[in-house]
């Protein structure tokens, strides 16, 4: 396999979603979303339900991605931030840790700067966090201890899935 | 690279349709989507020119059910296939789970089919993956046209692996399903040994 496993546990989820919830309070932000690199929303605070979580998901990753690889082109490693500005909402983009993506869309009762200055904190703290889960999941895995919901599945499970 | 996440219960897998130019992975991916309920299927995204030509990926995301008390999830992504879109398609394969690759069984698209194969195994070789090791299928797409070559032709050529293959016509949905069902068990049983 290119990468390990990505896994999300409890203790580790609060933890991200403490983060989250307070960068939104702190850079006056709408919505905050975080997504895994190959476009798998982790978690989103604030105003979640009024989009579609999941296509956003995709579609920041593909744009990541995307710039990604404009960087390479260039002789650039990646470019960690992307700013959209839109006539009402922006969208700021940034990569952390150099696996995850923070999404932070915010309107004109925030601005760049402000969300600038959080999203860095906010960054370093996030870091730790998935830093964290990754070495757990190596750790895991060197012990062969697993609590793998599908080490017992069966053939019927799966066929009843598209019954 | 699935996402297995303890918080919210689910498990999210990612399927990759690969194949030449017009071969038809983008109508596969209309077909799921018409074919399938309202409350299992999110919204499909297509990134495409004004000819609807695929420019940088189709998205579709499933959610089939639970096992064991875990969502399933499947998001399911097409690449371009017309050729100088290669630098996007490695894009695309990134953390990809499970892929499809689809055949335009027409004869005058044998060449094409061949360059795209060749071009799947090189290009996730160089994302640190083996054809011969993730979980994938072929299908012969568009067996309802006159010019289709016979299977076992295109097998010989393609599959010389002996992977699952399925005979199928996008368009009208014959052999969609199947695959997709295919490459999801593959997927599913390959998570299983990774526990």
């Amino acid at each position: 396999m290119a990468s390990p496993q990505m896994v999300m546990y409890d203790e580790e989820f609060r933890q991200i979603n403490i983060v989250i919830e307070k960068l939104l309070r702190e850079a006056n932000a709408k919505v905050i979303f975080l997504v895994d690199k190959n476009g798998q929303l982790i978690s989103g605070v604030g105003e979640v339900e009024r989009f579609d979580t999941t296509s956003l998901a995709s579609l920041t990753a593909g744009n990541i991605a995307a710039t990604g690889g404009l960087a390479k082109l260039i002789g650039e490693k990646e470019f960690s931030i992307l700013f959209h500005e839109g006539e009402k909402d922006n969208l700021h983009i940034s990569i952390v840790g150099g696996r995850v993506i923070l999404v932070v869309l915010f309107d004109n009762r925030s601005s760049l700067g402000l969300v600038r200055l959080r999203v860095k904190k906010a960054s370093d703290e996030l870091t730790v966090i998935f830093d964290g889960l990754m070495q757990k999941a190596e750790e895991k895995e060197k012990s062969g201890t697993t609590d793998f919901p599908f080490a017992e599945i069966t053939d019927d499970d799966i066929d009843n899935l598209f019954s | 690279m699935s996402f297995i996440n303890y918080a919210s219960r689910e498990i999210n897998c990612k399927i990759v349709y690969y194949g030449p130019g017009l071969c038809g992975k983008t109508t596969n991916l209309q077909y799921v989507y018409q074919k399938t309920a309202a409350d299992a299927k999110g919204k499909m995204i297509s990134l495409a020119t004004e000819t609807e030509r695929t420019l940088f990926f189709d998205f579709l995301p499933l959610a089939l059910g639970e096992i064991r008390g875990f969502k399933t999830r499947f998001h399911l992504y097409t690449v371009p296939g017309q050729v100088f879109y290669d630098a996007s398609r490695k894009l695309i394969l990134k953390g990809v789970d499970g892929v499809v690759f689809v055949a335009d069984s027409q004869e005058e698209r044998y060449d094409a089919n061949i360059e795209s194969l060749d071009n799947l195994r090189y290009n996730l070789t160089e994302q640190g993956y083996d054809l011969d090791k993730i979980p994938y299928i072929i299908q012969y797409n568009k067996r309802d046209l006159p010019n289709a070559m016979p299977v076992d032709e295109l097998r010989r050529d393609l599959n010389p692996t002996g992977v699952p293959d399925f005979e199928a016509c996008a368009a009208t949905g014959e052999g969609v399903f199947e695959t997709l069902k295919a490459v999801a068990k593959l997927i599913l049983i390959d998570l299983k040994k990774g526990s």
